[in-house]
């Protein structure tokens, strides 16, 4: 057994108890460990009663979770329709340019992972994103290129 | 002699450099010798101005905004006196003065984690009055008030709770949904990061009405500042106010997944499944979490209920138009340039808002067209601008309300490609449960390109795919992206050339 197996383990039986458990342990490995490895899906669905095929299925559906290690930073660009408003898709064609990089990949370095956001809230200050979970107003292809890979 | 400053910590404040500003005030204060006491409100909602700094001078609050690091200093020298970025009383700014502010009251007033500034400002009234009523009383007084679910579908709280309340079922529970999906909606944002303390007392008075002993707040995972200012507020509501009630409340986080925010999909989530729509009946109000009976509400229906119960349900009815009593609150974004929340009783023109209030475009270009009520909300042209917001008249106008987002664009926007960008969004979202959802966005997506690129024949297949996504689909996700679609080939056929050379 892996180390993150176990951990993996350790951190779903913590959460056994809870109603619904499943969101908030994938949530918890992640944080710790950056990524699910589909390799620790056996231990979470034995830890929480359900079976592998369930964990897999959770994880595969929802855009948080993801199953190989991210980037330094995670850059997390909003294309939604207030920043398209504002030039959002200039913006997002400018980043995936600047970066050399498609939603959802890291780069070879390791450096950065570019995510797509469905709105972060921040529609009055558009174009918005979050970096490394920090929200960023009003922001131009060159001031996150620039806060993200320098 | 202590300095007492006031400096949001809302999202939209950071994003516009809060914290760097924080910083510069404490060095500042600092370097003076100055005592300095930073007050963390959140936003008064006027995210034009922000970051909004304010002192209290006489009784009122003076604002000075937007302030950057640079203009510290000068701020310390004249004593918060003149400055180019003196606003004078933050009350007496237009757009904060023309608002009717119930469930914004204390938004940007007062740190959202102190409970005897939430008391001292009206909060807890309204949980010690439902500890007085029987909950058929509670119940009554919502119904009486005209309270209609704020996440967009509008329907009655009253009856809702009623339901859960008569439900024969153990262990009921209290879901307040915070997954605020729809693009260009802030509201919820605001108010949890601005007065959490009003959403956990609607929940705990929720508890109370139907008989609840676990309550849950889904957040979305887009809003990690709010997360972070909920769980504490959780901590001290929990400490001070739920303590020996029997009655808690979790906080659970989502994953990005916009259907989530539909109530049956949001019940699978926090059971821990995938966030697929499940078909109703049953009802969640019957059987929801868990099979439980369910009251699930939006965060500003149940932060609205404090106040109901505090001021009587009269005074609450007395604001609004028909059947949409109360207020609502709108949230303007996108091109515009006095964005932000307002709430205003219902029955306001757009135009008056977008126009009158908002001062129009950020670009000073003409408006082309405003989204109303999110993604799948109907792309509106200056033409409806004389459509009074609300439910009713929104529908009538062959749109939707919704969570009152409004996102503004000039006319530099391609309407053709808005319109793809929701089918594009529907198919990246659509949980796969119902085939003309799953299957129908990315079929739209085709045919629009082909109308785009000049086919005509296109037109009558996405009217019968539009007619077929709307009848056959479970939730608004795929019965509602007609919307925004057939309402930009209605007003813009400009924007489509297969449209255009048809209609020639």
């Amino acid at each position: 057994m892996t180390d993150p197996a176990i951990r993996a383990r350790q951190i779903a039986e913590a959460h056994a108890g809870m109603d619904g458990p499943l969101l908030p342990v994938l949530h918890a490995i992640q944080s710790e460990l950056g990524h699910i490895p589909p390799d620790v899906f056996p231990e979470i669905a034995a830890a929480l009663d359900l079976s592998t095929a369930e964990v897999h299925g959770v994880v595969s559906y929802y855009p948080d979770f993801r199953t190989t290690p991210p980037g330094r930073r995670i850059l997390r660009v909003c294309r939604a329709e207030a920043c398209q408003a504002m030039g959002g898709a200039a913006l997002a064609d400018a980043l995936r340019a600047g970066l050399g990089l498609d939603w959802h990949e890291t780069r070879a370095d390791g450096a950065v992972t570019l995510e797509p956001a469905y709105c972060l809230g921040l529609c009055a200050c558009a174009p918005a994103a979050l970096v490394d979970g920090a929200p960023r107003g009003r922001v131009t292809a060159d001031t996150l290129l620039a806060e993200v890979a320098p | 002699m202590t300095l007492t400053l006031f400096l949001p910590r809302d999202s939209a404040a950071l994003a516009l450099g809060a914290e760097a500003v924080a910083d510069a005030l404490r060095a500042e204060a600092t370097r003076r010798g100055i005592d300095l006491r930073l007050v963390r409100t959140g936003s008064r909602g006027m995210v034009w101005l922000e970051p909004l700094l304010e002192v209290e001078r006489h009784g009122a609050r003076l604002g000075f905004g937007p302030i950057a690091t640079g203009d510290v200093p000068a701020l310390f020298d004249s004593d918060f006196g003149p400055h180019p970025a003196a606003l004078g009383p933050v009350a007496d700014i237009p757009f904060l003065a023309r608002q009717t502010r119930l469930t914004f009251a204390r938004c940007g007033v007062i740190d959202p984690l102190d409970l005897d500034a939430y008391r001292a400002h009206g909060g807890l009234a309204g949980l010690a009055r439902a500890q007085d009523m029987t909950p058929e009383q509670i119940i009554a007084a919502l119904t009486d008030s005209g309270l209609r679910g704020r996440g967009g579908a509008g329907f009655p709280a009253g009856i809702k709770w009623r339901t859960v309340m008569q439900a024969d079922g153990p262990r009921k529970v209290i879901v307040a949904n915070a997954d605020e999906g729809d693009s260009g909606s802030f509201a919820d944002r605001m108010l949890m990061e601005g007065d959490p303390f009003a959403l956990l007392e609607g929940m705990a008075i929720a508890a109370r009405a139907v008989g609840a002993e676990t309550g849950y707040i889904y957040l979305r995972s887009e809003y990690p500042v709010c997360a972070d200012i909920l769980r504490a507020a959780l901590e001290v509501f929990h400490t001070k106010v739920l303590a020996g009630s029997g009655f808690t409340i979790e906080l659970r986080i989502g994953a990005g997944s916009y259907v989530c925010g539909e109530e049956t999909a949001l019940l699978n989530s926090l059971e821990g499944k995938r966030g697929t729509v499940r078909a109703k009946p049953p009802l969640p109000a019957i059987a929801g979490f868990l099979g439980r009976p369910t009251v699930i509400n939006n965060v500003l229906t149940l932060a609205a209920v404090p106040h109901i119960l505090a001021d009587g349900a009269d005074g609450y009815a007395a604001h609004g138009t028909g059947r949409s009593r109360g207020t609502v609150a709108f949230q303007i974004g996108g091109n515009v340039r006095h964005g932000g929340l307002f709430e205003t009783g219902p029955g306001l023109t757009l135009g008056d808002l977008v126009n009158g209030i908002c001062g129009g475009t950020a670009s000073g270009r003409p408006v082309k067209a405003v989204q109303v009520g999110g993604p799948l909300g109907a792309y509106f042209p200056p033409a409806l601008f004389d459509t009074p917001l609300t439910y009713e008249d929104c529908d009538a106008a062959g749109g939707l309300l919704g969570h009152a987002g409004l996102t503004v664009f000039d006319d530099s926007a391609d309407m053709g490609q808005l319109a793809r960008f929701a089918f594009e969004f529907c198919a990246v979202e659509s949980c796969g449960t119902c085939t003309p959802c799953r299957i129908g966005a990315v079929r739209g997506m085709e045919t629009l390109d082909r109308l785009i690129a000049g086919d005509p024949q296109a037109a009558p297949l996405l009217a019968d795919l539009c007619e077929v996504m709307r009848a056959g689909s479970l939730c608004a996700m795929g019965g509602f992206t007609p919307y925004p679609v057939e309402s930009a080939l209605r007003h813009f056929p400009d924007d489509f050339a297969g449209q255009r050379e048809a209609a020639e």
